[in-house]
């Protein structure tokens, strides 16, 4: 390890950082713009200037600059001083000075750095330059006068979202961060470039205007709209989420999130169910809580458990899944499911997981993807990907739809035969699999959520089997699932019971009459109208598929609006913390179950969010390890048996669009205006 | 001197742009110079072939040589505006490139400048001021598409567009008595042989 | 004054034929089977003691620059650059190489290559030089065509191939790493150093980046040794120097002469001396537009070459003598320099693509003394703030002429702003 003195004081730090990186160990914070850990480095900012012995007699750009043994290091010398005042002034000549009118303000780089080393006032007495914004979409608003060339938003394009589309036109003063072209950006993660922007020339579309940062409460959250667990921040002012922001996670989504992430969430304020509702000769009326309890016992009180079903939705947390498996139990009912899609999988743990976890996709030396589209049922978790194949050679193969994933893939066929060609080792890509230390096989809905899933999934884990893909130091059968609540229900045995109905036996028998009052919590990605003559209870909190076909409608609230727990694909249990209130009589999930099972005389055995997490525990012992990972058991799983001809299609038709509250937000009906066209041609 | 930096809304709209088979040719032997996959080493080079042959260099010329060298068409559009001889707007059948960088402006290319602006019409004739050309013992100097016109003065000049604008080539080069670089009047060194 | 006998471009105005059998008979490729025999250590180290140094303006010892090559090829080739991007103000040098002596480059790119253990180079010529590029691409041909390089280059069993690559204007080029990504297909801009050239450069592999004339000096020395190329000029300026002279004399001309040599006799014996005498001048930038200017006082009796320059606060550079009389409006000259760098910045770092704008403005007002006195340290300061700071050269490039400027000739600038001042208050 190279000992480096930094501002006089000696110290050891691992070899092949920067001095940068290396002044960071010493606590002392480097000014920067251009510089971002998880870019390639451009050095063109020059704030970061060091002084560096020996080198030449002129500061340094010390993110750029490996550490070297016995490097004397000073961040505080005139010179280093001076070269960044420079460098500031430089930045702001030609920068607007617009902070009053700014999204940026209150977080802006620039403004804040601009604190330490700006001036009062300005020496430049010439004429501004003016640069004409540019038009990205619906998501990224520009004020390209504002733009200091950092090229970070250019680096995140290329390098992490796999889009070559922004660069820099024209040379010099007149260089401009541009598309070139006017369209949106085909990308599902580009709203990070909007947080990447250390100046208010990206800013938030949708967000313009709205609010400033220091008016915004911030809660810690996870995020629903897929099933990665990205960890988020919700920014509310009053009851109203205003943004949503990442928050950093090294295991999970790194620092970014996607479009749909960062901004579905206007759709909470749309659609929203805010009062309990009752059908009265035909017709949704409202109600009071005790008249919509009174309904739904008049109903349940007579009916033996056989004829009750109930469907757990996509985004919920686990504490309303327990409560409505709890009560599902009390009742008599083994007709609960929590795979709206169908999907087979209801084996051990270690059959639902992506038991490698989303680090493991850094250690991967060979990727197989099965019926998946990871752009669209997790665009971050297809960054990390390909973040994976820039890092060096490691070959990916697909089996499944045709689409860019932006890495290149070997397309290895389009369905269960392609499988099992690979599995019989017909395949070519087999042997690369064979050589490979950690193979990697990530499973997607569209291989499993079908009818012949089970044959899939038998192959799958042969599949994995054969390559030794499973072992004491690795496992590289994963399964990426979609929905965010979908492991939470599998860990917690919403799957039906002895003798019970799936997804479509519940729909199936509503449809021949065989079960007449089905619960649906906020489960809303069914074809309702299978639901036949059964009575509907739909618990939610949109105005969406379930709410329309209910006979009773009880209004729970959104992801951000309760202390929630969630379990990702890779099966760590995470906790979300409630951002805002329900809106009007809505209330927290758990607890409206909670209530009802008290008027059908059932009374659930807990009363505080406490209670009912002690519970988790006992029923799965992971609820116990929040934000871990915890192994998956393996075991048989699957079924054999012959699978059908036809190829593996993701469930994902529309990205932008994929649940109640996506569904009912503005900004991504926009998104999937100005993308509709382009993604029907991948 | 202008330099246009945002894809240019005021050009002729241009569809389509395909290689003729002999620049195709042209543009794949610059490309067989650089090693396998580095064809885009060849990016000026094949753009230069399309502007020779379109006369200027349109958005659907920078879309083909993007397919042709495997470029994301950013990439190409970035080099397309970062060096000044590709044209992104039609000119003239004669672009006059006057160098005013100081050697020629000590020299007179001011006169030069104005020669040549009363000339411009925009289709036979079409001004760049541009930045040093690299001929600086023979200031004041103007290139006219690939050929140096040196050693000019007002009148000079003025004969050289006429002969363009009667359709001839003038004879590039000094326009004064000059053997290329050599001192006026003959060379003080390399007497001997 | 140098001897015809030892000047090594010798059809430097292009009187003779430029091609392979005139070339040859002028001396080129003369046995050059038997310097590569030598081997590539031997090579280097006859360069070394040459004590040529670069051509190209920076003047770092050439042999040296070769030396940082690996000693042996691993997994990835070397490969020779030439910079032929020539398009520092004043300098035009490289171009009469190209047309009129190409085979001494050619031939230089062989032996060159062969010391760097380069089976392949690259001539990165600037793109205005259309039919320079021709030529070099002919003489190209020739070569190839008589053996010369290629398979079995000189019968030597060194593989040599040689590309031109033209450039499409970027003054930028010429920085050699900037080179290097324009040579890759992408912009002009320059790379962070380190890592240098030798160690990742083309296409990541091991690459020295050399000047035209660098090159082409080369095979001569290695044949007629290096005492005599470090017998000519002075101790740690050695050798003969290509000589730029243009501007306000009477016959601007280039020329081949020894370094070192007075500036003064520079201009009077070759250019037929200053437009009016030499009384009559007012000051030279002696070494392309990068280099501070020097005025008179100095300019009587400075010696042309690095160390002499450098000892004068300005520099050899490439060697582009500008010479500038008293009728010259001397902040208006500079100003159109820092036009030239505003117009030639990279834009990729902020010191540059700021400051050279910013300076320009300044300097166009200077121009017209629209300006307050305390500008003028303004100025400086920013040149200060610009000289340093950046990623490569041009920005130290576009501080140092205004620096000269202000250096010697602050009373014409203040005079000037004063002049103006009286003159609005007068009317």
């Amino acid at each position: 390890m190279p000992k480096v003195k930094i501002n006089g004081e000696e110290l050891e730090v691992p070899a092949g950082i920067t001095v940068l990186q290396a002044c960071e160990l010493a606590g002392l914070e480097i000014p920067r713009f251009c510089y971002h850990e998880r870019l390639s480095i451009a050095g063109n900012c020059r704030m970061c200037l060091v002084e560096v012995k020996p080198g030449p007699p002129k500061p340094q750009a010390s993110c750029a600059l490996p550490v070297g043994d016995k490097q004397e290091i000073f961040t505080n010398t005139p010179m280093v001083q001076k070269a960044r005042n420079g460098v500031m002034e430089f930045l702001l000549i030609n920068h607007p000075l617009d902070c009053p009118i700014c999204d940026q303000g209150g977080e802006c780089d620039l403004q804040d750095q601009a604190m330490a080393y700006g001036f009062d006032r300005s020496r430049y007495h010439e004429n501004k330059r003016a640069v004409p914004d540019k038009e990205l979409g619906p998501i990224v608003k520009t004020s390209m006068n504002r733009c200091i060339h950092c090229t970070r938003c250019i680096r995140f394009a290329t390098e992490v979202a796999g889009i070559e589309e922004l660069g820099a036109t024209g040379r010099g003063e007149s260089m401009e961060v541009t598309t070139y072209v006017r369209h949106t950006l085909q990308s599902e993660l580009s709203g990070c470039i909007v947080d990447l922007c250390p100046v208010g020339a990206l800013t938030s579309k949708p967000y313009a205007f709205e609010a400033r940062s220091w008016e915004l409460g911030k809660t810690e959250s996870v995020d629903v709209m897929d099933a990665q667990g990205c960890n988020i921040r919700v920014d509310t002012r009053g009851a109203v989420v205003m943004r949503v922001l990442p928050r950093l996670n090294d295991d999970i989504n790194e620092e970014w999130i996607s479009d749909k992430t960062r901004h579905a969430v206007d759709g909470l304020r749309f659609q929203r169910l805010d009062r309990p509702y009752v059908r009265k000769q035909g017709k949704l009326a409202e109600a009071t809580w005790a008249e919509a309890f009174a309904a739904i016992a008049a109903k349940l009180g007579n009916l033996e458990g056989g004829k009750v079903a109930a469907i757990a939705g996509d985004q919920c947390d686990a504490e309303s899944m327990l409560a409505l498996k709890d009560l599902m139990d009390a009742l008599g009912s083994p007709n609960i499911d929590c795979r709206q899609d169908g999907a087979k999988l209801d084996g051990p743990r270690g059959s639902y997981i992506f038991n490698a976890g989303i680090r493991g996709i850094d250690q991967a030396d060979a990727i197989l993807l099965v019926g998946s589209n990871p752009r669209w049922e997790a665009p971050v978790l297809n960054a990390r990907i390909r973040k994976r194949y820039l890092h060096g050679p490691c070959p990916i193969g697909s089996i499944g739809p045709a689409v860019d994933l932006t890495y290149p893939v070997e397309r290895l066929g389009a369905g269960p035969a392609s499988l099992r060609e690979l599995v019989d080792g017909k395949l070519s890509f087999f042997e690369k699999l064979k050589a490979a230390k950690h193979p990697l096989v990530i499973v997607g809905m569209g291989a499993v959520a079908r009818p012949d899933g089970a044959a899939v999934l038998a192959m799958a884990r042969e599949l994995v089997e054969k390559l030794s893909a499973v072992r004491e130091d690795w496992n590289g059968f994963a399964v990426l699932h979609t929905a965010a609540a979908r492991v939470g229900g599998l860990d917690l045995g919403l799957v039906p019971g002895e003798g019970g109905r799936d997804v479509e036996g519940i729909l199936a028998g509503c449809e021949k009459g065989e079960i007449s009052a089905v619960y649906l919590l906020a489960a809303d990605e069914i074809d309702t109208k299978r639901l036949g003559k059964a009575f509907v209870i739909y618990q939610g909190h949109h105005g969406d598929a379930g709410a329309h076909r209910a006979d009773v409608i009880l209004p729970g609230a959104a992801y951000t609006e309760k202390n929630g727990t969630y379990v990702n694909t890779e099966g760590r249990v995470q906790q979300g913390f409630r951002a805002s209130y329900p809106p009007g009589e809505a209330r927290e999930d758990w607890a409206i179950l909670r209530a009802l099972s008290d008027r059908l005389g059932k009374r659930l055995p807990y009363d505080t969010l406490d209670q009912v997490r002690s519970r988790l525990v006992v029923v799965n012992r992971s609820f116990g390890a929040i934000n871990e990972q915890q192994p998956g058991s393996w075991g048989p799983f699957g079924q054999g048996g012959s699978a059908s001809d036809s190829p593996f299609v993701s469930p994902i038709t529309n990205f932008f669009m994929t649940c109640p509250i996506s569904r009912a937000s503005r900004t991504m009906a926009e998104c999937t205006a100005s993308r509709g066209q382009a993604m029907a041609a991948e | 001197m202008s330099m246009i930096t945002a894809d240019p809304q005021d050009v002729p709209k241009v569809e389509h742009f395909a290689f003729t088979p002999e620049n195709l040719e042209k543009a794949k032997a610059l490309m067989a110079n650089y090693p396998p996959g580095r064809q885009a080493s060849a990016v000026i080079g094949v753009l230069d072939v399309a502007q020779r042959q379109h006369g200027w260099l349109p958005r659907a010329a920078m879309d083909e040589a993007a397919k042709l060298l495997d470029m994301a068409p950013i990439r190409v559009y970035e080099i397309a505006t970062f060096y000044t001889m590709f044209q992104l707007k039609p000119k003239g059948r004669y672009l006059l490139q006057v160098c005013t960088t100081t050697p020629c402006w000590l020299r007179g290319s001011d006169a030069i400048m104005k020669a040549c602006e009363e000339a411009v019409d925009g289709k036979t004739f079409s001004l760049q001021e541009v930045e040093c050309l690299g001929a600086c013992v023979n200031a004041p100097v103007v290139q006219i598409n690939d050929d140096f016109y040196e050693d000019l003065d007002a009148d000079s000049m003025k004969k050289v567009l006429d002969a363009f604008r009667r359709g001839e080539t003038p004879k590039p080069g000094p326009q004064v008595d000059r053997q290329t670089s050599a001192p006026v009047g003959g060379p003080t060194t390399l007497k001997s042989e | 004054m140098l001897a015809d006998k030892d000047r090594i471009f010798t059809n430097l105005y292009g009187i003779h034929d430029w091609r392979l059998s005139a070339a040859r008979a002028r001396g080129a490729w003369d046995n050059t089977k038997a310097i590569l025999e030598r081997g590539q250590d031997a090579i280097i180290d006859e360069m070394k003691k040459s004590g040529l140094r670069g051509r190209g303006g920076a003047g770092f010892p050439t042999g040296l620059k070769w030396s940082f090559m690996p000693k042996e090829v691993k997994d990835r080739p070397h490969y020779l650059v030439v910079n032929a991007d020539e398009s520092e103000p004043g300098t035009c040098k490289d171009r009469d190489i190209m047309r009129h002596d190409p085979h001494l480059l050619v031939e230089g790119c062989l032996v060159a290559g062969f010391a760097m253990r380069a089976h392949a180079g690259y001539i990165y010529v600037r793109g205005e030089f259309y039919n320079e590029a021709e030529t070099l691409i002919a003489a190209i041909k020739e070569a190839y065509e008589a053996g010369l390089l290629g398979k079995n280059a000189c019968g030597s069993g060194w593989h040599f191939d040689l590309y031109v690559h033209r450039g499409a204007g970027a003054y930028i080029c010429g920085e050699e790493t900037a080179l290097l990504e324009s040579l890759e297909g992408k912009k002009g801009m320059p790379r962070l150093k380190p890592p240098f050239p030798a160690g990742s450069g083309l296409y990541g592999c091991p690459s020295t980046v050399n000047n035209v004339e660098s090159i082409a000096v080369a095979p001569t020395i290695l044949r007629r040794g290096a005492p005599w190329f470090g017998g000519i000029g002075r101790p740690n300026n050695t050798g003969t120097k290509l000589f730029c002279i243009s501007g306000h004399v009477n016959k601007p001309c280039n020329v081949e002469e020894e370094m070192g040599i007075p500036l003064r006799e520079l201009i009077d014996r070759h250019a037929g001396g200053v437009r009016g005498g030499w009384d009559n001048l007012l000051a030279v930038i002696p070494g392309g537009a990068s280099v501070p200017l020097l005025p008179k006082s100095i300019c009587d009796t400075v010696l042309m070459d690095f160390d002499s320059l450098r000892d004068q606060k300005s520099g050899l550079g490439t060697a582009a003598v500008i010479v500038m009389d008293k009728s010259t409006d001397v902040i208006k000259a500079i100003a159109r320099l820092s036009q030239f760098y505003k117009h030639e910045s990279c834009g990729q770092c902020t010191p540059c693509r700021e400051g050279t704008g910013w300076m320009w403005r300044v300097m166009e007002r200077m121009v017209l003394g629209d300006a307050r006195i305390e500008e003028i340290d303004a100025l400086e300061d920013v040149t200060k703030q610009v000289e340093g700071h950046t990623i490569c050269a041009l920005g130290d490039a576009a501080a140092w002429p205004i620096q000269g400027l202000i250096r010697h000739f602050r009373p014409e600038m203040e005079a000037r702003i004063r002049a103006r001042t009286q003159k609005l208050a007068a009317e």
